[in-house]
């Protein structure tokens, strides 16, 4: 323990007086240059590191990712071109689909109920004392701070199932005792897709804060005078809310909608730590773990990113739009 | 802090009378109450177990924790922070090793690559930072495959280093957008005017910039630090389950082989939480101005 105490330690220091060795040599090989040449390539050098670190971890992998989905893998290694038969596989797998319908359903319900809820709290503790809207705010927020394996484990709990007749220990099973209610295993209930339901109550649960930060922001930085001018006209309180405030905190609600649908799309700890994709709760980031570490097959794997890859596209080009449109106004 | 002056004009205003305005705050304070106990019932019910003693946490409910208070153990701590396939204590120590080095070696790096965006002109200057700009939204799990397979090769997996590195290439993108746009909202004439009396970029960056961006660098390290300490996929995939496994892993862990213990479980899960809850709780103010800063993160 000390050892590795010593070892991060160790390892920071390296760290930092690597990387400043690093850059002051970047520099200095700049400066060795002519004047011209030196401000000239300057600026390259100086973002080389973070585009070294850029390249091997996300933009050669995902090249190669796509690659990789057109080759047959096993156990663990990729061996030759089989044009299109990953794809083929997963997609006349009954498993896969099930996957693919519980990540659309994840993305239809997730992200606009953590949207809205998140909304609706903003909303709500606006109107109370200060020291009221903060204490509720940090209690909301607070599940930002615990990792999503911890948040399993809480929920694990609310969720936890004994026979019926023995002492319930989860408090959901406990709150149906006590109604007369039989005690329900409750991540099993595939029924309409219940227990996906129930991991998504983890996740929102998990996210509300973060939504609610944001436009909680948003809501106060609207200018008051525009509220003013809708009390003067005779506006309700929900006029002013969802006709004046709302459409001016607009901006921030499809920022966050953006964020959360990225996280959603991507989920995988929730789902691995509570079912493992059992009793069909899998979702594509389980699924492509499952693929790549307890089939071994780096093939079929990749042929699940790259479907991630599309499904993440439109939003990609929405996100640069946006941002040369904010940039232009800048 | 609009939502104080907010007060007396909302008191005043015609529409809502007095009487209707006190009737709907009893309202939303009802539903905010609600939420909020719906929002700590669960951690609270998980801290309880773990400080119960092992026939109670698993054979009734922890609300019975109030009928007999006095019986608190810290036991299962002991327990969990020594023994099992990977004891606590030690994945608590890994995960310090693996997430301080894998905070600060992005931060210096993408400090750099900002200043680049913010005050030097150079072509392709656009099309370099829409690169990351997209990349904010790019799923980690596109890097895994053919990573984890070279990492494989080389003998790295397992390794802290790789894991730093991992970290600093993830977030690299984040760390950027984020620090770049704040370093834009810096006046421009100060790098100007230190231009023009003689001053390199080098120093400039040093002893101007660097300093005047403490705040947004605060706001990316800590969200960069709770992000790489509850991380579960990155490390499964690089570290595993070996000696170096973090706490994150020592729970999934857990979960799978002592998951009906729940003294243990709930133990472990408060550990894994403790630290990130102090830094929740004493950084609130810089972790929210970072998250409101860059809000799109893949």
């Amino acid at each position: 323990m000390v050892e590795k105490l010593g070892l991060a330690a160790g390892a920071v220091v390296v760290g930092i007086v690597g990387a400043i060795i690093l850059f002051w040599l970047l520099n200095k090989a700049c400066e060795l240059l002519p004047r011209k040449w030196e401000s000239r390539i300057k600026p390259y050098v100086w973002l080389l590191p973070a585009f070294a670190v850029i390249g091997v971890f996300l933009i050669y992998p995902a090249v190669e990712t796509v690659i990789s989905s057109f080759r047959r893998g096993k156990r663990g290694k990729l061996y030759e071109f089989v044009m299109f038969d990953n794809y083929e596989r997963l997609f006349t797998d009954p498993n896969f689909l099930n996957t693919l319908l519980n990540n659309v359903l994840w993305i239809f319900v997730a992200p606009a109920l953590i949207v809205g809820l998140g909304l609706a709290v903003a909303a709500l503790v606006d109107k109370l004392k200060p020291w009221a809207e903060k204490t509720a705010k940090s209690i909301i927020f607070l599940p930002m701070a615990i990792s999503m394996v911890g948040a399993a484990t809480i929920w694990n709990l609310v969720y936890a199932w004994k026979p019926e007749g023995a002492d319930q220990i989860g408090l959901l099973n406990q709150i149906i005792v006590m109604f007369g209610g039989a005690p329900q295993t409750w991540l099993q209930i595939d029924t309409f897709r219940f227990n996906t339901f129930l991991l998504m109550v983890v996740y929102i649960w998990t996210q509300v804060g973060y939504a609610m930060v944001l436009l909680s922001a948003a809501i106060k930085g609207v200018p008051e005078d525009t509220v003013e001018a809708g009390r003067i006209d005779g506006a309700s309180e929900r006029g002013i809310f969802f006709r004046i405030i709302l459409p001016q905190a607009w901006p921030t609600v499809i920022t966050v909608f953006i964020t959360v649908l990225i996280g959603v799309m991507k989920l995988f700890d929730i789902v691995y730590a509570m079912t493992n994709g059992n009793y069909t709760t899998n979702v594509l980031g389980n699924y492509f773990y499952n693929a790549l570490f307890r089939q071994g097959d780096p093939g079929l794997a990749s042929a699940v990113v790259v479907i991630l890859i599309i499904a993440v596209v439109p939003v990609l080009v929405y996100q640069v739009r946006q941002f040369r449109i904010q940039e232009e106004n800048r | 802090m609009t939502a104080v002056a907010n007060k007396p004009s909302r008191a005043k205003s015609p529409s809502t009378g007095s009487v209707g305005s006190r009737k709907g705050l009893w309202l939303i304070e009802t539903v905010v109450v609600i939420l909020c106990l719906l929002w700590i019932v669960p951690t609270v019910g998980l801290f309880i177990t773990s400080l119960r003693p092992q026939g109670e946490s698993n054979s009734n409910g922890w609300w019975n924790f109030f009928a007999n208070p006095t019986q608190i153990t810290i036991d299962n701590y002991t327990e969990v922070l020594t023994t099992g396939a990977i004891p606590f204590g030690n994945a608590f120590v890994n995960s310090i090793a693996v997430a301080v080095p894998g905070t600060i070696i992005p931060i210096l790096i993408a400090a750099f690559a900002a200043y680049v965006f913010t005050f030097m002109e150079f072509k392709g200057r656009d099309l370099l930072f829409i690169i990351i700009v997209g990349l904010l939204v790019v799923p980690n799990q596109v890097s895994f495959v053919p990573l984890s397979i070279i990492f494989q090769q080389l003998g790295l997996n397992g390794q802290f280093a790789t894991v730093w590195l991992a970290h600093a290439g993830f977030g690299m993108p984040l760390a950027v957008y984020l620090l770049r746009n704040y370093m834009a909202t810096l006046p421009k004439s100060v790098v100007e005017s230190a231009s023009i009396d003689g001053a390199s970029h080098w120093k400039t960056f040093w002893t101007l910039i660097l300093p005047m961006s403490t705040p947004a660098l605060a706001s990316f390290a800590i969200f960069q630090f709770l992000w790489v300490w509850n991380d579960l996929l990155v490390a499964l995939i690089f570290l595993g389950q070996g000696d170096n496994a973090v706490l994150t892993i020592a729970m999934t862990q857990q979960l799978g082989t002592r998951g009906e213990n729940w003294h243990l479980v709930t133990a472990g899960a408060f550990i894994s939480m403790l630290l990130p809850l102090i830094v929740f709780f004493s950084l609130q103010r810089f972790f929210v101005r970072g998250l409101t800063a860059g809000s799109v993160k893949g």
